[in-house]
Protein backbone atom coordinates (compact mmCIF):
# COMPACT_ATOMS: atom_id res chain seq x y z
CA UNK A 1 0.00 0.00 0.00
CA UNK A 2 2.76 2.52 1.06
CA UNK A 3 6.10 1.68 -0.23
CA UNK A 4 9.50 3.85 -0.44
CA UNK A 5 12.42 3.02 -2.38
CA UNK A 6 16.14 4.41 -1.42
CA UNK A 7 14.07 7.50 0.60
CA UNK A 8 16.54 10.30 1.34
CA UNK A 9 16.07 13.59 2.51
CA UNK A 10 19.05 15.90 3.42
CA UNK A 11 18.28 19.36 5.43
CA UNK A 12 20.62 22.00 4.06
CA UNK A 13 21.11 24.96 6.30
CA UNK A 14 23.84 27.49 5.97
CA UNK A 15 25.86 24.76 4.51
CA UNK A 16 26.01 22.18 6.75
CA UNK A 17 23.88 19.49 5.75
CA UNK A 18 22.34 16.99 7.77
CA UNK A 19 20.80 13.70 6.48
CA UNK A 20 17.36 12.84 8.29
CA UNK A 21 16.75 9.67 6.11
CA UNK A 22 19.03 7.96 4.71
CA UNK A 23 18.01 5.60 1.66
CA UNK A 24 14.81 3.76 3.93
CA UNK A 25 13.23 1.13 2.25
CA UNK A 26 9.84 0.93 3.72
CA UNK A 27 6.86 -2.03 2.68
CA UNK A 28 3.30 -1.24 4.31
CA UNK A 29 0.87 -4.04 3.45
CA UNK A 30 -2.54 -3.18 2.50
CA UNK A 31 -4.96 -3.22 5.71
CA UNK A 32 -2.54 -3.50 8.43
CA UNK A 33 -0.91 -1.32 10.93
CA UNK A 34 2.48 -0.40 10.58
CA UNK A 35 4.55 1.17 13.39
CA UNK A 36 8.10 2.92 12.76
CA UNK A 37 9.38 3.21 16.40
CA UNK A 38 13.04 5.42 16.98
CA UNK A 39 13.82 8.50 19.00
CA UNK A 40 13.65 12.02 18.76
CA UNK A 41 15.72 12.90 16.04
CA UNK A 42 15.50 9.26 14.64
CA UNK A 43 13.94 10.90 11.46
CA UNK A 44 10.66 9.16 12.00
CA UNK A 45 8.78 12.62 11.50
CA UNK A 46 10.97 13.22 8.25
CA UNK A 47 9.64 10.11 7.31
CA UNK A 48 5.78 10.48 7.86
CA UNK A 49 5.94 13.92 6.11
CA UNK A 50 7.93 12.29 3.13
CA UNK A 51 5.02 9.96 2.37
CA UNK A 52 2.73 12.63 1.43
CA UNK A 53 4.93 14.88 0.40
CA UNK A 54 4.93 17.74 2.86
CA UNK A 55 8.29 17.51 3.04
CA UNK A 56 10.03 16.57 -0.77
CA UNK A 57 12.10 13.77 -0.16
CA UNK A 58 16.02 14.70 -1.72
CA UNK A 59 15.85 11.19 -3.15
CA UNK A 60 14.05 8.17 -3.89
CA UNK A 61 10.37 7.45 -4.48
CA UNK A 62 7.04 7.18 -2.70
CA UNK A 63 3.99 5.05 -3.86
CA UNK A 64 0.91 5.40 -2.20
CA UNK A 65 -1.77 2.98 -3.40
CA UNK A 66 -0.48 2.40 -6.75
CA UNK A 67 0.53 5.97 -7.37
CA UNK A 68 4.18 7.48 -7.65
CA UNK A 69 4.19 10.81 -5.83
CA UNK A 70 7.44 11.46 -6.31
CA UNK A 71 6.74 11.60 -9.52
CA UNK A 72 3.03 13.51 -9.36
CA UNK A 73 5.06 16.28 -7.16
CA UNK A 74 6.82 17.98 -9.96
CA UNK A 75 9.65 20.14 -9.91
CA UNK A 76 8.69 23.03 -7.85
CA UNK A 77 8.41 23.46 -3.91
CA UNK A 78 4.39 24.11 -4.58
CA UNK A 79 1.91 20.77 -4.62
CA UNK A 80 0.76 21.03 -7.85
CA UNK A 81 -3.33 19.71 -8.21
CA UNK A 82 -2.35 15.92 -9.07
CA UNK A 83 -0.28 15.96 -5.74
CA UNK A 84 -2.95 18.00 -3.64
CA UNK A 85 -5.37 15.28 -4.91
CA UNK A 86 -3.82 12.27 -4.02
CA UNK A 87 -3.03 13.90 -0.68
CA UNK A 88 -7.01 13.85 -0.06
CA UNK A 89 -6.89 10.59 0.04
CA UNK A 90 -4.37 10.44 2.91
CA UNK A 91 -5.68 11.06 5.65
CA UNK A 92 -3.20 12.44 8.73
CA UNK A 93 -3.41 12.88 12.41
CA UNK A 94 -1.01 15.09 14.56
CA UNK A 95 0.79 15.18 17.68
CA UNK A 96 -0.91 18.68 18.59
CA UNK A 97 -4.03 17.55 16.82
CA UNK A 98 -3.84 20.71 14.60
CA UNK A 99 -7.41 21.54 14.88
CA UNK A 100 -8.61 25.16 13.52
CA UNK A 101 -10.06 26.76 17.31
CA UNK A 102 -12.18 29.56 15.18
CA UNK A 103 -14.08 26.38 13.89
CA UNK A 104 -16.57 24.29 16.12
CA UNK A 105 -16.19 20.19 15.59
CA UNK A 106 -18.80 19.87 13.24
CA UNK A 107 -16.98 22.28 10.89
CA UNK A 108 -13.66 21.18 11.09
CA UNK A 109 -14.27 17.52 10.31
CA UNK A 110 -15.74 19.30 6.83
CA UNK A 111 -12.98 21.56 5.93
CA UNK A 112 -11.02 18.39 4.54
CA UNK A 113 -14.68 17.99 2.24
CA UNK A 114 -14.53 22.01 1.56
CA UNK A 115 -11.44 21.62 0.10
CA UNK A 116 -12.70 18.65 -1.75
CA UNK A 117 -15.94 20.57 -3.25
CA UNK A 118 -18.65 18.57 -1.67
CA UNK A 119 -21.67 20.15 -1.28
CA UNK A 120 -22.95 21.79 1.74
CA UNK A 121 -25.89 19.08 2.80
CA UNK A 122 -23.13 16.38 2.06
CA UNK A 123 -20.88 17.57 4.22
CA UNK A 124 -22.87 18.02 7.19
CA UNK A 125 -24.26 14.72 6.54
CA UNK A 126 -20.75 13.02 6.38
CA UNK A 127 -18.90 15.22 9.43
CA UNK A 128 -21.54 13.92 11.62
CA UNK A 129 -21.61 10.48 10.30
CA UNK A 130 -17.83 10.44 10.89
CA UNK A 131 -18.42 12.03 14.36
CA UNK A 132 -20.64 9.14 15.21
CA UNK A 133 -18.39 6.65 13.93
CA UNK A 134 -15.20 8.03 16.68
CA UNK A 135 -18.07 8.37 19.60
CA UNK A 136 -18.53 11.96 19.25
CA UNK A 137 -21.89 12.18 19.00
CA UNK A 138 -23.00 15.47 20.41
CA UNK A 139 -20.03 17.05 20.35
CA UNK A 140 -20.96 18.71 16.91
CA UNK A 141 -21.31 22.38 18.23
CA UNK A 142 -18.45 22.74 20.43
CA UNK A 143 -15.23 24.29 20.02
CA UNK A 144 -11.75 22.56 20.46
CA UNK A 145 -11.03 24.55 23.41
CA UNK A 146 -14.05 23.00 25.03
CA UNK A 147 -12.85 19.35 24.71
CA UNK A 148 -10.39 17.28 26.25
CA UNK A 149 -7.41 16.02 24.54
CA UNK A 150 -8.67 12.62 23.84
CA UNK A 151 -11.65 14.00 22.20
CA UNK A 152 -9.71 16.66 20.04
CA UNK A 153 -7.82 13.49 18.48
CA UNK A 154 -11.34 11.84 17.69
CA UNK A 155 -12.19 15.10 16.08
CA UNK A 156 -8.70 15.13 14.50
CA UNK A 157 -8.88 11.25 13.39
CA UNK A 158 -12.49 12.03 12.11
CA UNK A 159 -11.39 14.91 10.24
CA UNK A 160 -8.78 12.91 8.66
CA UNK A 161 -11.35 10.16 7.32
CA UNK A 162 -13.23 12.83 5.76
CA UNK A 163 -11.87 12.00 2.36
CA UNK A 164 -12.38 8.62 2.61
CA UNK A 165 -8.43 7.87 2.38
CA UNK A 166 -7.23 4.09 1.97
CA UNK A 167 -4.44 5.19 4.34
CA UNK A 168 -4.13 6.84 7.58
CA UNK A 169 -0.83 8.23 8.75
CA UNK A 170 -0.33 9.28 12.50
CA UNK A 171 2.26 11.55 13.84
CA UNK A 172 2.62 10.79 17.29
CA UNK A 173 -1.05 10.82 17.49
CA UNK A 174 -1.33 9.86 21.42
CA UNK A 175 2.01 11.42 22.38
CA UNK A 176 0.45 14.27 23.86
CA UNK A 177 -2.67 11.87 25.72
CA UNK A 178 -2.24 10.90 28.75
CA UNK A 179 -1.88 6.57 29.24
CA UNK A 180 -5.38 6.06 29.51
CA UNK A 181 -6.91 8.29 26.80
CA UNK A 182 -3.87 6.60 24.78
CA UNK A 183 -5.15 3.14 25.17
CA UNK A 184 -9.07 4.70 23.86
CA UNK A 185 -7.14 6.22 20.78
CA UNK A 186 -5.09 3.27 19.51
CA UNK A 187 -8.45 1.21 20.06
CA UNK A 188 -10.67 3.24 18.02
CA UNK A 189 -7.36 3.14 15.16
CA UNK A 190 -7.40 -0.74 15.78
CA UNK A 191 -11.41 -0.15 15.17
CA UNK A 192 -11.25 1.59 12.09
CA UNK A 193 -8.40 -0.69 10.23
CA UNK A 194 -10.42 -3.76 11.05
CA UNK A 195 -14.03 -1.82 10.07
CA UNK A 196 -13.01 -0.02 7.01
CA UNK A 197 -9.90 -1.81 6.06
CA UNK A 198 -7.66 1.01 6.66
CA UNK A 199 -4.01 0.76 6.28
CA UNK A 200 -2.61 2.61 8.84
CA UNK A 201 1.50 3.91 9.25
CA UNK A 202 2.46 5.40 12.47
CA UNK A 203 5.23 6.52 14.25
CA UNK A 204 5.80 7.00 17.78
CA UNK A 205 8.54 6.75 20.16
CA UNK A 206 6.32 4.22 22.56
CA UNK A 207 6.77 1.01 22.32
CA UNK A 208 3.24 0.55 23.68
CA UNK A 209 2.08 2.18 21.11
CA UNK A 210 3.57 -0.73 18.89
CA UNK A 211 2.93 -3.14 21.12
CA UNK A 212 -1.26 -2.70 21.50
CA UNK A 213 -1.97 -2.62 18.10
CA UNK A 214 0.98 -3.26 15.29
CA UNK A 215 0.79 -5.65 12.88
CA UNK A 216 4.16 -4.98 11.86
CA UNK A 217 6.95 -2.41 12.80
CA UNK A 218 10.63 -1.10 11.72
CA UNK A 219 13.15 0.74 13.87
CA UNK A 220 15.21 3.58 12.80
CA UNK A 221 17.95 4.89 14.13
CA UNK A 222 20.02 7.88 12.08
CA UNK A 223 17.83 7.87 9.69
CA UNK A 224 18.02 3.95 8.83
CA UNK A 225 15.51 1.56 9.01
CA UNK A 226 17.74 -0.97 11.06
CA UNK A 227 15.13 -3.47 11.95
CA UNK A 228 11.70 -4.76 10.42
CA UNK A 229 9.31 -6.98 10.01
CA UNK A 230 6.31 -8.81 11.38
CA UNK A 231 5.69 -8.72 15.23
CA UNK A 232 5.93 -12.23 16.13
CA UNK A 233 8.77 -12.46 13.06
CA UNK A 234 10.51 -9.77 15.30
CA UNK A 235 9.78 -11.66 18.29
CA UNK A 236 10.92 -14.76 17.19
CA UNK A 237 14.75 -13.10 15.70
CA UNK A 238 17.12 -14.01 18.13
CA UNK A 239 19.11 -10.65 19.06
CA UNK A 240 16.50 -8.63 17.52
CA UNK A 241 16.59 -4.74 19.63
CA UNK A 242 12.86 -4.25 18.70
CA UNK A 243 11.72 -7.34 20.52
CA UNK A 244 13.82 -6.77 23.31
CA UNK A 245 12.62 -3.19 23.70
CA UNK A 246 8.92 -4.17 23.18
CA UNK A 247 9.34 -6.96 26.00
CA UNK A 248 11.64 -5.97 28.18
CA UNK A 249 12.96 -8.28 31.22
CA UNK A 250 15.56 -7.68 34.20
CA UNK A 251 18.10 -9.20 36.07
CA UNK A 252 21.07 -9.29 36.02
CA UNK A 253 23.61 -12.30 36.94
CA UNK A 254 24.08 -13.05 40.53
CA UNK A 255 27.65 -13.89 40.12
CA UNK A 256 30.68 -15.03 37.24
CA UNK A 257 29.59 -18.69 36.61
CA UNK A 258 26.29 -18.46 35.90
CA UNK A 259 25.04 -18.37 32.72
CA UNK A 260 22.15 -16.03 31.62
CA UNK A 261 19.20 -16.83 29.63
CA UNK A 262 16.16 -15.33 28.25
CA UNK A 263 13.50 -17.80 27.17
CA UNK A 264 10.52 -16.51 25.01
CA UNK A 265 7.34 -18.38 24.81
CA UNK A 266 4.86 -18.45 22.14
CA UNK A 267 2.11 -20.71 20.85
CA UNK A 268 1.89 -23.97 21.98
CA UNK A 269 5.22 -23.67 24.30
CA UNK A 270 3.53 -21.21 26.01
CA UNK A 271 1.38 -24.13 27.67
CA UNK A 272 4.03 -26.46 28.69
CA UNK A 273 5.67 -26.81 32.20
CA UNK A 274 9.43 -26.17 30.41
CA UNK A 275 11.33 -24.76 33.17
CA UNK A 276 10.18 -27.66 35.70
CA UNK A 277 10.78 -30.35 33.30
CA UNK A 278 14.07 -28.84 32.83
CA UNK A 279 15.20 -28.42 36.29
CA UNK A 280 13.74 -32.76 37.09
CA UNK A 281 15.64 -33.78 33.97
CA UNK A 282 19.02 -32.59 34.76
CA UNK A 283 18.94 -32.09 38.45
CA UNK A 284 19.58 -28.31 38.25
CA UNK A 285 19.00 -25.18 40.16
CA UNK A 286 17.14 -22.61 38.04
CA UNK A 287 16.57 -18.69 39.04
CA UNK A 288 14.31 -16.99 37.49
CA UNK A 289 15.37 -13.20 37.14
CA UNK A 290 12.59 -11.29 35.63
CA UNK A 291 9.81 -12.70 33.84
CA UNK A 292 6.61 -11.08 31.79
CA UNK A 293 3.62 -12.45 30.32
CA UNK A 294 1.86 -9.99 27.48
CA UNK A 295 -0.21 -10.02 24.61
CA UNK A 296 1.61 -8.10 21.11
CA UNK A 297 -0.28 -7.80 18.06
CA UNK A 298 -2.66 -9.65 19.58
CA UNK A 299 -0.36 -12.93 20.59
CA UNK A 300 0.08 -14.23 23.95
CA UNK A 301 4.14 -13.83 24.65
CA UNK A 302 5.87 -15.57 27.57
CA UNK A 303 9.64 -13.76 28.49
CA UNK A 304 11.36 -15.17 31.40
CA UNK A 305 15.26 -14.60 32.49
CA UNK A 306 16.69 -17.55 34.16
CA UNK A 307 20.21 -18.26 35.44
CA UNK A 308 21.84 -21.59 35.22
CA UNK A 309 24.40 -22.51 37.58
CA UNK A 310 28.11 -23.03 35.86
CA UNK A 311 29.31 -21.65 32.44
CA UNK A 312 27.85 -21.77 29.36
CA UNK A 313 30.12 -24.44 27.86
CA UNK A 314 28.23 -26.49 31.09
CA UNK A 315 24.79 -25.78 29.73
CA UNK A 316 24.94 -26.80 26.67
CA UNK A 317 23.11 -29.96 26.80
CA UNK A 318 19.94 -28.06 28.77
CA UNK A 319 20.01 -25.12 26.35
CA UNK A 320 19.56 -27.50 23.88
CA UNK A 321 16.88 -29.18 25.43
CA UNK A 322 15.29 -25.49 25.73
CA UNK A 323 15.05 -25.47 22.30
CA UNK A 324 14.35 -28.83 21.26
CA UNK A 325 11.00 -27.96 22.94
CA UNK A 326 10.39 -25.30 20.54
CA UNK A 327 11.39 -22.11 23.00
CA UNK A 328 13.51 -19.19 21.31
CA UNK A 329 16.53 -18.95 23.75
CA UNK A 330 18.79 -15.98 23.54
CA UNK A 331 22.39 -16.59 25.64
CA UNK A 332 23.19 -13.13 27.74
CA UNK A 333 26.93 -11.87 27.85
CA UNK A 334 27.88 -14.70 25.50
CA UNK A 335 29.52 -12.53 23.00
CA UNK A 336 31.28 -10.80 25.69
CA UNK A 337 32.21 -14.04 27.34
CA UNK A 338 33.64 -15.32 23.76
CA UNK A 339 36.22 -12.41 23.67
CA UNK A 340 37.50 -12.97 27.46
CA UNK A 341 38.06 -16.70 26.50
CA UNK A 342 40.15 -15.30 23.39
CA UNK A 343 42.31 -12.91 25.21
CA UNK A 344 42.83 -15.54 27.97
CA UNK B 1 -20.50 76.12 17.68
CA UNK B 2 -22.88 72.93 17.36
CA UNK B 3 -22.48 72.98 13.53
CA UNK B 4 -19.24 73.25 13.23
CA UNK B 5 -18.51 70.78 16.15
CA UNK B 6 -20.52 67.94 14.76
CA UNK B 7 -19.69 68.61 11.05
CA UNK B 8 -16.25 68.36 12.17
CA UNK B 9 -16.93 64.82 13.77
CA UNK B 10 -18.52 63.92 10.87
CA UNK B 11 -15.29 64.82 8.95
CA UNK B 12 -13.22 62.90 10.80
CA UNK B 13 -15.27 59.88 10.73
CA UNK B 14 -15.17 60.07 7.09
CA UNK B 15 -11.69 60.28 6.82
CA UNK B 16 -10.85 57.90 9.15
CA UNK B 17 -13.68 55.27 8.39
CA UNK B 18 -12.77 55.47 4.44
CA UNK B 19 -8.63 55.57 4.51
CA UNK B 20 -9.49 52.63 7.59
CA UNK B 21 -11.05 50.32 4.71
CA UNK B 22 -8.73 51.39 2.61
CA UNK B 23 -6.08 50.31 4.60
CA UNK B 24 -7.66 47.04 5.78
CA UNK B 25 -8.23 45.93 1.77
CA UNK B 26 -4.55 46.87 1.07
CA UNK B 27 -2.57 45.99 4.03
CA UNK B 28 -4.32 42.47 4.61
CA UNK B 29 -2.79 40.57 1.48
CA UNK B 30 0.26 42.66 1.92
CA UNK B 31 0.82 41.46 5.55
CA UNK B 32 -0.13 38.01 4.56
CA UNK B 33 2.14 37.83 1.47
CA UNK B 34 5.11 39.34 4.05
CA UNK B 35 4.35 35.95 5.50
CA UNK B 36 4.25 33.51 2.84
CA UNK B 37 7.25 34.87 0.90
CA UNK B 38 9.30 34.72 3.85
CA UNK B 39 12.09 31.90 4.37
CA UNK B 40 9.88 28.88 5.23
CA UNK B 41 6.93 30.30 4.00
CA UNK B 42 4.21 28.64 1.63
CA UNK B 43 5.63 31.38 -1.54
CA UNK B 44 9.11 31.77 -0.13
CA UNK B 45 10.71 33.84 -1.93
CA UNK B 46 13.07 35.64 -0.32
CA UNK B 47 13.75 38.56 -2.57
CA UNK B 48 10.18 39.78 -2.97
CA UNK B 49 9.93 39.12 0.99
CA UNK B 50 13.02 42.14 1.31
CA UNK B 51 12.00 44.24 -1.10
CA UNK B 52 8.14 44.30 0.06
CA UNK B 53 9.61 44.82 3.76
CA UNK B 54 11.85 47.62 3.22
CA UNK B 55 8.80 49.55 1.12
CA UNK B 56 6.79 48.71 4.08
CA UNK B 57 9.27 49.88 6.35
CA UNK B 58 10.26 53.12 4.85
CA UNK B 59 6.67 54.39 4.42
CA UNK B 60 5.63 52.91 8.02
CA UNK B 61 8.31 55.12 9.61
CA UNK B 62 7.71 58.27 7.48
CA UNK B 63 6.33 61.18 9.51
CA UNK B 64 3.11 61.70 8.34
CA UNK B 65 2.92 65.43 7.36
CA UNK B 66 6.02 65.13 4.85
CA UNK B 67 4.20 61.92 3.07
CA UNK B 68 0.97 64.24 3.05
CA UNK B 69 2.72 67.01 0.98
CA UNK B 70 5.36 64.37 -0.83
CA UNK B 71 1.79 62.58 -2.27
CA UNK B 72 0.19 66.33 -3.30
CA UNK B 73 0.76 65.41 -6.79
CA UNK B 74 -0.83 61.66 -6.43
CA UNK B 75 -3.64 62.66 -4.55
CA UNK B 76 -4.30 65.15 -7.62
CA UNK B 77 -4.51 62.34 -9.67
CA UNK B 78 -6.77 60.61 -8.09
CA UNK B 79 -9.07 62.87 -6.70
CA UNK B 80 -8.12 65.73 -9.01
CA UNK B 81 -8.05 68.07 -5.96
CA UNK B 82 -5.43 68.81 -3.47
CA UNK B 83 -7.81 70.10 -0.85
CA UNK B 84 -10.61 68.81 1.42
CA UNK B 85 -11.81 65.84 2.93
CA UNK B 86 -11.58 63.36 -0.27
CA UNK B 87 -8.00 64.50 -0.19
CA UNK B 88 -6.51 63.80 3.02
CA UNK B 89 -7.97 60.14 2.93
CA UNK B 90 -5.26 59.34 -0.32
CA UNK B 91 -2.09 59.64 2.34
CA UNK B 92 -4.36 58.74 5.08
CA UNK B 93 -4.89 55.24 3.40
CA UNK B 94 -1.00 54.93 2.12
CA UNK B 95 0.19 56.28 5.64
CA UNK B 96 -2.06 53.41 7.23
CA UNK B 97 -1.76 50.31 4.08
CA UNK B 98 2.32 49.83 5.68
CA UNK B 99 1.43 50.55 9.29
CA UNK B 100 -1.20 47.94 9.11
CA UNK B 101 0.57 45.55 7.38
CA UNK B 102 3.17 44.81 9.67
CA UNK B 103 0.48 44.32 12.45
CA UNK B 104 -1.30 41.58 10.28
CA UNK B 105 2.03 40.37 9.47
CA UNK B 106 2.77 40.14 13.32
CA UNK B 107 -0.86 38.60 13.88
CA UNK B 108 -0.31 35.79 10.59
CA UNK B 109 3.08 34.81 11.99
CA UNK B 110 1.22 33.73 15.01
CA UNK B 111 -0.52 31.15 13.49
CA UNK B 112 0.06 27.28 14.40
CA UNK B 113 2.47 26.00 11.43
CA UNK B 114 0.76 22.48 12.64
CA UNK B 115 -2.57 24.10 11.46
CA UNK B 116 -1.03 24.92 7.92
CA UNK B 117 0.37 21.52 7.30
CA UNK B 118 -3.02 19.94 8.49
CA UNK B 119 -4.96 21.71 5.48
CA UNK B 120 -1.78 20.90 3.05
CA UNK B 121 -2.11 17.62 3.86
CA UNK B 122 -6.02 17.48 3.35
CA UNK B 123 -5.47 18.43 -0.13
CA UNK B 124 -5.40 22.10 0.48
CA UNK B 125 -3.23 24.88 -2.18
CA UNK B 126 -2.09 28.04 -0.65
CA UNK B 127 -5.04 30.07 -1.14
CA UNK B 128 -7.08 27.83 1.06
CA UNK B 129 -4.59 27.90 3.45
CA UNK B 130 -5.05 31.54 3.68
CA UNK B 131 -8.36 31.61 3.72
CA UNK B 132 -9.33 29.04 5.90
CA UNK B 133 -6.86 28.48 8.39
CA UNK B 134 -4.56 31.96 8.53
CA UNK B 135 -7.20 35.04 8.10
CA UNK B 136 -9.88 32.94 10.34
CA UNK B 137 -7.56 32.03 13.42
CA UNK B 138 -6.20 35.34 13.48
CA UNK B 139 -9.02 36.82 13.53
CA UNK B 140 -9.32 38.14 16.84
CA UNK B 141 -5.69 39.64 16.53
CA UNK B 142 -6.81 41.00 13.22
CA UNK B 143 -9.39 43.00 14.57
CA UNK B 144 -7.39 44.51 17.60
CA UNK B 145 -5.13 45.35 14.55
CA UNK B 146 -7.30 47.33 13.10
CA UNK B 147 -8.53 49.17 16.07
CA UNK B 148 -4.95 50.14 16.54
CA UNK B 149 -4.61 51.21 13.17
CA UNK B 150 -8.35 53.58 13.73
CA UNK B 151 -6.87 54.95 16.54
CA UNK B 152 -3.89 55.71 14.79
CA UNK B 153 -5.71 57.62 11.87
CA UNK B 154 -7.37 59.43 14.22
CA UNK B 155 -4.56 60.92 15.29
CA UNK B 156 -3.42 61.21 11.84
CA UNK B 157 -6.16 63.49 10.90
CA UNK B 158 -5.28 66.10 12.96
CA UNK B 159 -2.89 66.85 10.36
CA UNK B 160 -5.27 66.74 7.46
CA UNK B 161 -6.38 70.24 8.67
CA UNK B 162 -3.31 71.47 6.92
CA UNK B 163 -5.04 70.67 3.28
CA UNK B 164 -8.45 71.79 4.19
CA UNK B 165 -9.63 68.76 5.33
CA UNK B 166 -11.52 69.72 8.26
CA UNK B 167 -12.07 67.68 11.01
CA UNK B 168 -11.82 68.05 14.74
CA UNK B 169 -8.10 68.45 15.03
CA UNK B 170 -8.62 71.15 12.58
CA UNK B 171 -11.03 72.90 14.77
CA UNK B 172 -8.49 72.11 18.01
CA UNK B 173 -6.05 74.46 16.01
CA UNK B 174 -8.00 77.21 14.15
CA UNK B 175 -10.27 77.90 17.01
CA UNK B 176 -8.31 76.66 20.14
CA UNK B 177 -4.94 77.40 19.43
CA UNK B 178 -5.32 80.39 16.55
CA UNK B 179 -7.95 82.42 18.26
CA UNK B 180 -7.39 81.27 21.88
CA UNK B 181 -10.75 79.26 22.13
CA UNK B 182 -9.73 77.48 24.68
CA UNK B 183 -13.42 76.09 25.46
CA UNK B 184 -13.60 74.74 21.89
CA UNK B 185 -10.24 73.41 22.23
CA UNK B 186 -11.00 71.32 25.80
CA UNK B 187 -14.25 70.33 23.65
CA UNK B 188 -12.89 68.61 20.62
CA UNK B 189 -10.16 67.00 23.12
CA UNK B 190 -13.35 65.58 24.88
CA UNK B 191 -15.03 64.67 22.04
CA UNK B 192 -11.82 62.77 20.56
CA UNK B 193 -11.49 61.27 23.97
CA UNK B 194 -14.52 59.67 23.79
CA UNK B 195 -14.59 58.82 20.39
CA UNK B 196 -10.96 57.05 21.11
CA UNK B 197 -12.38 55.15 23.84
CA UNK B 198 -15.43 53.82 22.29
CA UNK B 199 -14.00 52.80 19.41
CA UNK B 200 -11.59 50.93 21.61
CA UNK B 201 -13.73 49.29 23.67
CA UNK B 202 -15.92 48.05 20.41
CA UNK B 203 -12.75 46.44 19.13
CA UNK B 204 -11.18 44.81 22.38
CA UNK B 205 -14.62 43.64 23.26
CA UNK B 206 -15.30 42.14 19.17
CA UNK B 207 -11.52 40.74 19.53
CA UNK B 208 -12.38 39.08 23.15
CA UNK B 209 -15.17 37.50 22.33
CA UNK B 210 -13.92 35.85 19.32
CA UNK B 211 -10.63 34.65 21.35
CA UNK B 212 -13.15 33.26 24.15
CA UNK B 213 -15.08 31.80 21.43
CA UNK B 214 -11.76 29.87 19.71
CA UNK B 215 -10.32 29.93 23.29
CA UNK B 216 -6.91 29.36 22.74
CA UNK B 217 -4.98 28.01 26.00
CA UNK B 218 -2.66 29.55 27.52
CA UNK B 219 0.07 31.94 25.66
CA UNK B 220 1.17 31.33 22.18
CA UNK B 221 4.44 28.72 21.79
CA UNK B 222 6.40 31.42 20.41
CA UNK B 223 6.49 33.78 23.85
CA UNK B 224 7.33 30.71 25.74
CA UNK B 225 10.02 30.04 23.37
CA UNK B 226 11.26 33.45 23.72
CA UNK B 227 10.81 33.64 27.71
CA UNK B 228 12.93 30.32 28.03
CA UNK B 229 15.99 31.62 25.83
CA UNK B 230 16.02 35.06 27.67
CA UNK B 231 15.82 33.00 31.05
CA UNK B 232 18.75 30.75 29.84
CA UNK B 233 20.47 33.79 28.55
CA UNK B 234 20.18 35.39 32.36
CA UNK B 235 21.90 32.12 33.88
CA UNK B 236 24.37 31.77 31.47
Amino acid sequence: MITTTGLTKVYRSRGREVTALDGVDLHVREGEVYGVIGQSGAGKSSLIRCVNLLERPTAGTVTVDGRDLTALAGRGPRAGRELRQARSRIGMVFQHFNLLSSRTVQDNVELPLEILGTSGKERSRKALELLDLVGLTGKAKAYPAQLSGGQKQRVGIARALAGDPKVLLSDEATSALDPETTRSILQLLRDLNRQLGLTVLLITHEMDVVKTICDSAALMENGRIVEHGTVSELLATPGSELAAALFPVGGEASGDDRTVLDVTFHGEAATQPVISQLSRTYNIDISILGAAIDTVGGLQIGRMRIELPGRYEDNVVPIGFLREQGLQIDVLGREALLVKDGAQ
Amino acid sequence: MQPLLSQACWDTLYMVGWSTLIAVVGGLPLGILLVLTDRGGLLQNVLANKVIGQIVNVARSMPFIILMVALMNFTRWITGTTIGREAAIVPLAIGAIPFFARLVETAVREVDGGLVEAVQSMGGNTWTVVRKVLVPESLPSLISSTTTTIVALIGYSAMAGTVGAGGLGDIAIRYGYQRFETELMWITVAILAVVISVIQFAGDYAARSLHRRGGRSGPAPKLRLLKASTATGETV
